[in-house]
C-alpha cells in the first residue's frame, strides 16, 4: 500500500497538482471548444504551465504563489523534496488525524484498496481517462457523448473520440456526466468558542466527494481584531495539508475599519479571493451598522467582489434571546423562537436595498425561510443584482425537529438563520430554485459533535451552530426537485455547479463539461436510491440531520482533477492535501456586466441655477450627538472621523463659520475610481 | 353648566374613551343620541365654560399659568357661537350619510334629527345643499418644532388658523423635545404655547428624540397623567435622532405596555447619510439633491423594518408620512398578514410630485424639501389615493411644518441644511377630496373617515370627535363639494411665501367651519381667537388598536420543551476571553444602567399575558378622568383593567 501511494504520489499527483487550469491550446479545441484558450481568469496567478506541460518530474515550482510560504510547514506532506521516504511519513502522520480512524467504520478506503486500481489509477494519470456511454448533461443542453480526460483536464468531449489504447475506461452505461459539484459554502474550520469542527478540510472534502461535489468553497472567519491576511494563511495552509478536492475562499469580514480595506485590496488582487461576507447578526461580534455596511459594500464593488450576506437582524435576535432566555426556555427551541424568520426576511430586504443603493451585488447566504426567498424574488422581478442560495438543510428538512425530546437531535440542528419550522419551506425553496429566482444551493457544512453542541446544554445561546450537508446536498437537489419534476436535469447542473461557477467567477474552469475545463466530473445515477444515515456518511459528526431520509439520485463515479476519486462498488479513493486552492479573479462578468452598465448609465445630476440671492436667516449653534450604533463593538473612528473640513461646507460664504459649527463634520472620503471610469457629472460648484 | 362642571367628578373612576367606539351588540340609533354627558376632561384645561354664558362680561381666569390674550371679539363670539342650530345639511359621518338639522350648545352637539325644538335666538346656519361633516383632524403637523434652531414660520396661531380655513378643527401636534432634554420639561412648553395660541383644539404626539431608559417614567407619567398616548421614534436623522434597532424594540415594548401608539419617521438613516456625502462630493448642492440621497428604497426598507420590529414586539404601529409607492405596498402587504399597522399619507404626498425639485427657482425647488421626500413618480398621488379608498392606509395629515424663504436658505450651498418641511394644514381636506372624492375613488363617507374618524379612533378621540353625534363636541365643517378653486399662496392663510400647491384646481371647499360650537370661518371670512384651542387628552389603549393587541399578547406565548438533563460529554471550551459570552450577555455591560431594567421590563411582559394586576393597578391612579358614555351603551370588551 505505501509503494503504492509512493508511485501513486511521484508518477500521477504531481502533474495533477501542477497542473495549469486550462491550457489546451487551440489546436486541442474540438467540437466543444465554445471557449478559447485559458481564459484570463487565471493570468494573475502563478501557474506553472510548463511543469504540467511535458516536465512532470521537473522540481517542483510553486503552483501558487502561497506554494512557497506552505512548503515552510513541517507536516507538508508533499515536501520539496518529494523524496519517497518522507512522503510517506508525511501521508501516514495524517492518517492519524481524527477523522481518519474512523474509516474502518465507514468502510471507505482512504488509500487504494488494492495493486490493481492503484494501478489503474497510475494510468490514468499517465495515458488519461475516457469516461464512455454516458449523457452529458451541461446548463444549457444534454447529449450522448464521451468524455476523455487528460492531465486532469476535459481534452475531448464527442462521439467516437480517437484516444490511445491503454486509458482507462469508466463506463457511464447511459448514465448522466454532469459537471462535480461545486458547494459554495462551508465552514471546514470556523471555530467556535475556541474549538474548530469535527469535520476538518479533510473529512469535509471527503464527504463532499462522496457525494458528487468536488470543489468546495470554504469560509475564512477571523475573529474580530484578527488580520484578515493572518487568517486567510491559516485557513490556505490547512486546506492545502487536507483538502482532498479543489478549494478556494471566501473570507469574512468580521468588522470594518480603515485597516480591514488595505487588506482586502492585498487578498482580491494578490490572494484570489473575489467574494466576502458581512454579517447583519450576531450583535457585539460580527454585526455591522447600516453605515459599515454601506462603506463596506462601496469598498467591495470597486474592489469587484461579490458581496455575501449574513442575513438576520442581529439587534432583534439579542432582544429576543435575552426575553427567551428570561423566560426560562434554554433548549435548542429557544433558537428558532429567538431568530423568527421575519427577521431573516428584514435583513435580506435591508441588504438589498443596500445593495440597489450602491449598485453592489448582493449574494444572500443560507436563505432558510419562504419569506426571505420571497424578498428576493421581488427584488429580482424589480432588477436587483441579488443572488440566493439556499442550503441543503433548508432544501430537505424543516426545524419542527428543534422542539424534539432529544436534546442531542434538537440541537443538531441549530443553524442560523435557523431552518423554518413551517413544513411546507423546502417545497417553496426547490420551486424557486427551479424557476431561476434562487441560483445556487450550499450546504453550510459546519458540524460539530454532539459534546461541542453540549456547550451550550444550559444557554441555547452557547451551541454552536451548524449543520451536515456537505454530502448530501446533491442528492436532495435530485430527489426533491428533479425526481418530483420541478426541475429539469440542465438546471440541476445548473444550481449545483454551473450558477456557482459564474457568480463566483471559475466559469468555465468549473461548473461545465466541455473541452479544456478541469475534469471535475460526476457519473450521476437518477434511479440510485439510498437511506441517509449516519452509519454510512464520511461526516464525522453524530447526528445527521437528514437521519432515515431517502433519496434518489446518487454519484456513481466521481472524478476529481481527473482522478477517479470515487467509483460504486470501490469505494472513495482520496488523497489527503491533493486539493489545490483556486484563486478567483475579481470582476466576474456574469454579476458585474449589469453593474458596470448600471454605473455608467446611472450619473447623477444636479441642476444648474442661480445663485440665491435672497435673505438667509441666523442660525444658533446647535450640539452634536452621535447615533448608538446597533453593536457596540463599533470602532469610534468610523463615527468620528478627523476633523477636516469639507470643501462644500467651508465655501459657505455667508456666516460660514457659524454653520460650520453646527455640521457633523463629513470625513474626507476616499475616492476610488469607479469600474467604468467616473460619471460626467457637471460640478455645480 | 354647573351640571356640566360636576360630571367628572362623579364619573372620575371609570374607564374613559377606551371603550367607546367599539362596535357595541346594540345597533346605533339612526341619529346616534345615545350618550347625552358631556365629557368632562378639562379641569385641567383653560377653557372656563362661564364666560362663554349668556354673560359674558366674566373674564376668562387666567390661572393654570396661562395668559389671557384679551380679544374683543371674545364677547360678541360667544354670543353667536353659544347656540347654533345648523339647518338643511346631508351630514355625512364615516358609516352613513342622511339629511338633518344639528343643534349645538355649549361646545356640544344637543340634538340631531328634523324639526327639533330649540330656544328661540338661535343662530341658524343654513346649509341647504352642502354636506355637514365632522370637522378634520389632522393627526401629524410640527408647528413648533425647531430645526436648526429655527422655528417654523407658522406657528399654532398660523398653524391652527390655516387648519380651520380648511377645514381642519383639530390638530394633533409632534413635541420634539432637543436630544437628551426633559420630555415632560418639553411637554410642558407645548402645552404653554398650545395653550397660548392655538386657535382650534389640539393633542399632542411626544417624539423621542434619543433613547435612554431613564425616559421610562417619563413615558409613564406622560400616559398616564398628561394625555399623551402616541410617540414618534425616528429612524433618520443619523448622529441626532436616530434609534438602533435594539433601542426601536425596547421602545416599542415599553410602549405597548403603556397602551400607547409607537409611530415611526421611517427612513433608513444609516444610508442617507451616506448618500449625503456622496452627492455632497459630486458636487451636488441644490434641493435636488434632497431626493437623490433620500430614495424611495430607503423609506420602504425603513417601514419593512419598522414593521417587523413592531410584530416582535407586538406594538400597534403607526408610519407618519407615507411618500412613496413601495412604502405603501409594504405596509399594505403587512395588514393582509395581519399585523397592526396603519399608514399615513400626507397632502403633499397625495397633492403633487417631487418633480419641483429639479425646479431652475432654487426657492421653488426647496420649498418641497421634506423627509421623506415627495416622491418624484407622478403616478405616486394616484396610487396612495388609491390605497387610502380601499383601507390600505388609513389616516390623512399634512406634515405641515413650513419655514419662509429666508429659513430654507440656509442651506442654500447645502441641501442638507435645508429645513425639511411643507405646507398642507390647510389644503388636506380639499386635495383629498379632489384627488379620491372627485375622481370617485371614495366615498364622501370615506372622506369622512380618512380625514376625520379613523384618526379620531386611533387615537383615543372617538366619538368624542370625528363624528356627528349627540354628545359629540361640536367641530363641524359645512362642505360644499361643488365649489372650485385654486390653491396659491397669494390667497392661503398660512405666512410661508411659496404654497407647494401653487396653481392646482380643487373641487370641494369649506363653506362654513365651527369650532367649539362657534363659527370661525363664515362667508370667506376667518374669525379665530389666539388661544380659545383646547387641550384635549387621551387615553391609553385606544380600542381600535388595542383589541387585537390585547388577544395576541395573549395568545403568543412561547413554550419550552420539558427535557431530561442533557448528560453526554461536553466539549471543554478553552476560555477566550473575547468571544465568550455570546450575544446575550454581552449586552449588559454596554448599556450601564441597564442591569436593573431590563428584568423589571421582562416583569411586565410576562404580566402582559399572565395576570392584568398590573396594569389594573394604574387605573385608579389616573388623576384626570373623562367620563364619557359611549353610544350604544358600554361594550362587554374586557380591557386589560
Amino acid at each position: 500500500m505505501s509503494d503504492c501511494r509512493r508511485q501513486w504520489n511521484r508518477e500521477d499527483e504531481l502533474p495533477v497538482y501542477l497542473a495549469g487550469p486550462i491550457t489546451t491550446g487551440p489546436n486541442q479545441r474540438k467540437s466543444y471548444g465554445m471557449f478559447t484558450s485559458a481564459e484570463g481568469a487565471c493570468d494573475s496567478t502563478t501557474k506553472d504551465y510548463d511543469n504540467c506541460a511535458a516536465g512532470r518530474r521537473g522540481t517542483r515550482t510553486p503552483r501558487s504563489f502561497s506554494r512557497d510560504r506552505l512548503l515552510d510547514y513541517a507536516e507538508n506532506p508533499v515536501p520539496e523534496a518529494a523524496s519517497e521516504a518522507s512522503e510517506v511519513q508525511g501521508c501516514g502522520s495524517l492518517v492519524n488525524s481524527p477523522g481518519e480512524s474512523e474509516d474502518g467504520r465507514q468502510g471507505v478506503a482512504t488509500a487504494c484498496p488494492s495493486g490493481g486500481q492503484c494501478q489503474s489509477s497510475q494510468e490514468q494519470g499517465k495515458n488519461g481517462l475516457l469516461i464512455r456511454g454516458g449523457r452529458v448533461v451541461n446548463d444549457d443542453r444534454s447529449e450522448f457523448a464521451d468524455v476523455y480526460v487528460e492531465h486532469g483536464l476535459i481534452k475531448d468531449v464527442g462521439v467516437n473520440l480517437t484516444v490511445p489504447d491503454d486509458v482507462r475506461v469508466l463506463e457511464a452505461n447511459g448514465a448522466m456526466v454532469i459537471p462535480g459539484g461545486i458547494d459554495v459554502n462551508t465552514c471546514l474550520l470556523k471555530p467556535h468558542l475556541g474549538c474548530p469542527p469535527v469535520d476538518d478540510f479533510f473529512l469535509g472534502t471527503k464527504a463532499a466527494l462522496a457525494g458528487g461535489t468536488t470543489m468546495i468553497i470554504d469560509h475564512v472567519v477571523p475573529q474580530p481584531g484578527d488580520s484578515l491576511l493572518e487568517a486567510f494563511e491559516r485557513w490556505q495552509a490547512s486546506a492545502d495539508r487536507k483538502c482532498c478536492c479543489d478549494y478556494s475562499l471566501h473570507v469574512d469580514l468580521p468588522n470594518w475599519n480603515a485597516g480591514v480595506q488595505d487588506e482586502l485590496e492585498v487578498l482580491v488582487q494578490e490572494k484570489g479571493i473575489n467574494s466576502f461576507q458581512v454579517y447583519m447578526a450576531y450583535k457585539d461580534m460580527f454585526q455591522m451598522t447600516d453605515s459599515q455596511l454601506y462603506e463596506a459594500f462601496s469598498f467591495l464593488k470597486d474592489l469587484g467582489a461579490v458581496v455575501m450576506v449574513h442575513a438576520e437582524n442581529g439587534d432583534l435576535i439579542a432582544q429576543e434571546q435575552s426575553k427567551i432566555l428570561s423566560m426560562g426556555i434554554t433548549g435548542p427551541e429557544g433558537h428558532p423562537l429567538s431568530r423568527p424568520e421575519e427577521l431573516e426576511a428584514e435583513a435580506v430586504f435591508r441588504a438589498i436595498t443596500l445593495g440597489n443603493r450602491v449598485n453592489c451585488p448582493v449574494y444572500i447566504t443560507k436563505v432558510m425561510s419562504k419569506t426571505a426567498a420571497d424578498t428576493i424574488t421581488q427584488a429580482r422581478r424589480k432588477g436587483s443584482v441579488v443572488f440566493g442560495e439556499p442550503i441543503t438543510a433548508s432544501l430537505a428538512t424543516d426545524g419542527s425537529h428543534y422542539w424534539s425530546k432529544n436534546w442531542a437531535k434538537a440541537a443538531a440542528y441549530v443553524t442560523s438563520p435557523p431552518l423554518s419550522p413551517d413544513p411546507t419551506t423546502p417545497d417553496h425553496l426547490h420551486s424557486l430554485l427551479a424557476c431561476g429566482d434562487l441560483q445556487v444551493v450550499g450546504s453550510a457544512h459546519c458540524a460539530y459533535s454532539t459534546s461541542q453542541k453540549a456547550i451550550g446544554k444550559d444557554n441555547f445561546t452557547l451551541i454552536p451552530e451548524g449543520t451536515n450537508g456537505v454530502e448530501e446536498r446533491m442528492g436532495f437537489v435530485w430527489d426533491k426537485a428533479v425526481a418530483m419534476g420541478k426541475m429539469d436535469e440542465n438546471q440541476f447542473v445548473a444550481v449545483t455547479s454551473t450558477n456557482s461557477a459564474k457568480i463566483f467567477n471559475l466559469y468555465p474552469r468549473k461548473g461545465r463539461i466541455a473541452v479544456g475545463s478541469d475534469a471535475d466530473i460526476v457519473i450521476w445515477d437518477p434511479d440510485r436510491t439510498k437511506t441517509i444515515t449516519s452509519k454510512i456518511q464520511q461526516s464525522a459528526v453524530e447526528y445527521n440531520i437528514f437521519e432515515g431520509m431517502e433519496c434518489r439520485g446518487g454519484p456513481v463515479a466521481v472524478v476529481s482533477q481527473g482522478r477517479v476519486v470515487y467509483e460504486e462498488g470501490e469505494g472513495l479513493q482520496v488523497q489527503q492535501g491533493s486539493g489545490r486552492f483556486i484563486p478567483r479573479q475579481a470582476f466576474p462578468d456574469h454579476v458585474y456586466q449589469r453593474i458596470r452598465t448600471r454605473n455608467k448609465v446611472k450619473g447623477r445630476q444636479g441642476v444648474t441655477r442661480g445663485m440665491y440671492d435672497g435673505p438667509v436667516y441666523d442660525v444658533p449653534a446647535m450640539p452634536k450627538y452621535i447615533t448608538p450604533s446597533p453593536s457596540a463593538k463599533t470602532s469610534p473612528t468610523s463615527h468620528q472621523p478627523p476633523p477636516i473640513r469639507n470643501l462644500h461646507q467651508s465655501n459657505f460664504s455667508l456666516s460660514g463659520a457659524q454653520l460650520d459649527d453646527n455640521v457633523p463634520r463629513r470625513s474626507g472620503h476616499r475616492i476610488v475610481a469607479p469600474p467604468g471610469g467616473r460619471s460626467n457629472i457637471t460640478s455645480l460648484g | 353648566m354647573a351640571e356640566r362642571k360636576l360630571l367628572p367628578r362623579d364619573n372620575d373612576e371609570g374607564s374613559l374613551l377606551s371603550k367607546l367606539g367599539t362596535d357595541s351588540p346594540k345597533p346605533r340609533v339612526k341619529f346616534g343620541g345615545m350618550f347625552c354627558n358631556v365629557e368632562g376632561a378639562f379641569e385641567n384645561k383653560t377653557l372656563n365654560f362661564d364666560s362663554y354664558n349668556s354673560i359674558q362680561t366674566e373674564p376668562r381666569p387666567s390661572g393654570m399659568g396661562l395668559i389671557f390674550v384679551p380679544h374683543c371679539s371674545v364677547s360678541s363670539l360667544c354670543l353667536q357661537a353659544d347656540r347654533l342650530i345648523i339647518k338643511g345639511g346631508k351630514v355625512v359621518n364615516d358609516d352613513q350619510s342622511f339629511y338633518a338639522d344639528i343643534y349645538v350648545e355649549d361646545g356640544i352637539i344637543k340634538q340631531i334629527g328634523e324639526n327639533l325644538i330649540v330656544p328661540g335666538g338661535v343662530k341658524t346656519v343654513d346649509a341647504y345643499g352642502h354636506m355637514v361633516i365632522p370637522g378634520g383632524i389632522d393627526v401629524n403637523t410640527s408647528l413648533q418644532a425647531p430645526q436648526l434652531g429655527m422655528c417654523p414660520a407658522d406657528d399654532f396661531y398660523h398653524g391652527t388658523r390655516a387648519a380651520l380655513a380648511g377645514g381642519t378643527t383639530m390638530i394633533i401636534d409632534h413635541v420634539v423635545p432637543e436630544p437628551g432634554a426633559s420630555l415632560l420639561g418639553a411637554y410642558d412648553q407645548w402645552r404653554d404655547l398650545g395653550d397660548r395660541r392655538s386657535c382650534c383644539d389640539y393633542s399632542l404626539h411626544m417624539d423621542i428624540t434619543r433613547w435612554h431608559d431613564g425616559l421610562f417614567e417619563e413615558l409613564e407619567s406622560l400616559v398616564k397623567d398628561k394625555g399623551v398616548n402616541s410617540f414618534l421614534i425616528f429612524m433618520s436623522y443619523k448622529d441626532k435622532f436616530q434609534s438602533s434597532d435594539s433601542q426601536m424594540y425596547e421602545m416599542f415594548s415599553i410602549i405597548r405596555d403603556l397602551g400607547a401608539i409607537a409611530q415611526v419617521h421611517a427612513e433608513n438613516g444609516d444610508i442617507i447619510d451616506e448618500e449625503q456625502k456622496r452627492l455632497l462630493e459630486l458636487g451636488i448642492t441644490g434641493p435636488e439633491g434632497h431626493v437623490l440621497c433620500h430614495p424611495e428604497e430607503v423609506e420602504t426598507e425603513a417601514v419593512y423594518r419598522a414593521i417587523t420590529i413592531a410584530k416582535q414586539a407586538n406594538c400597534p404601529l403607526y408610519i407618519t408620512k407615507v411618500m412613496s409607492k413601495s412604502a405603501a405596498d409594504v405596509i399594505a402587504k403587512a395588514r393582509k398578514k395581519g399585523m397592526v399597522v396603519y399608514g399615513e399619507p400626507i397632502t403633499a404626498s397625495l397633492g403633487t410630485d417631487g418633480s419641483h425639485h429639479w425646479s431652475k427657482n432654487w426657492a421653488k425647488a426647496a420649498a418641497f424639501v421634506m423627509s421623506p421626500p415627495i416622491n418624484p413618480d407622478p403616478s405616486t398621488p394616484e396610487y396612495l389615493s388609491s390605497l387610502l379608498s380601499c383601507g390600505d392606509l388609513q389616516v390623512t395629515a399634512s406634515g405641515n411644518s413650513t419655514f419662509s424663504t429666508a429659513q430654507k436658505a440656509v442651506g442654500k450651498d447645502n441641501f442638507t441644511l435645508i429645513p425639511e418641511g411643507t405646507n398642507g394644514i390647510e389644503e388636506r381636506l380639499a386635495v383629498v377630496w379632489e384627488k379620491a372624492v372627485a375622481t370617485g375613488k371614495m366615498d364622501e363617507n370615506e372622506f369622512v373617515a380618512v380625514t376625520s374618524t379613523n384618526a379620531a379612533k386611533l387615537f383615543n378621540l372617538y366619538p368624542r370627535k370625528g363624528r356627528i353625534a349627540v354628545g359629540s363636541d361640536a367641530d363641524i365643517v359645512i362642505w360644499n363639494p361643488k365649489e372650485t378653486r385654486t390653491l396659491s399662496a397669494t390667497t392661503h392663510t398660512l405666512t410661508v411665501e411659496i404654497n407647494i400647491f401653487e396653481g392646482m384646481e380643487v373641487r370641494g371647499a369649506p363653506v362654513v367651519v365651527i369650532s367649539q360650537g362657534k363659527i370661525v370661518l363664515e362667508d370667506g371670512k376667518l374669525d379665530v381667537t389666539e388661544g380659545s384651542g383646547r387641550f384635549v387628552p387621551r387615553k391609553a389603549y385606544p380600542d381600535y388598536v388595542y383589541k387585537r393587541i390585547k388577544a395576541r399578547s395573549r395568545m403568543a406565548d412561547a413554550r419550552g420543551v420539558p427535557r431530561g438533563n442533557y448528560d453526554g460529554p461536553v466539549h471543554d471550551v478553552i476560555s477566550m476571553t473575547k468571544s465568550v459570552p455570546a450575544t446575550p450577555t454581552s449586552r449588559m455591560p454596554q448599556f450601564p444602567g441597564k442591569g436593573p431594567l431590563g428584568p423589571a421590563r421582562n416583569l411586565h411582559q410576562s404580566g402582559f399575558t399572565l395576570s392584568g394586576t398590573q396594569i389594573d393597578d394604574h387605573i385608579p391612579r389616573r388623576s384626570a378622568q373623562r367620563i364619557v358614555a359611549p353610544p350604544g351603551g358600554r361594550t362587554n370588551i374586557t380591557t386589560l383593567s
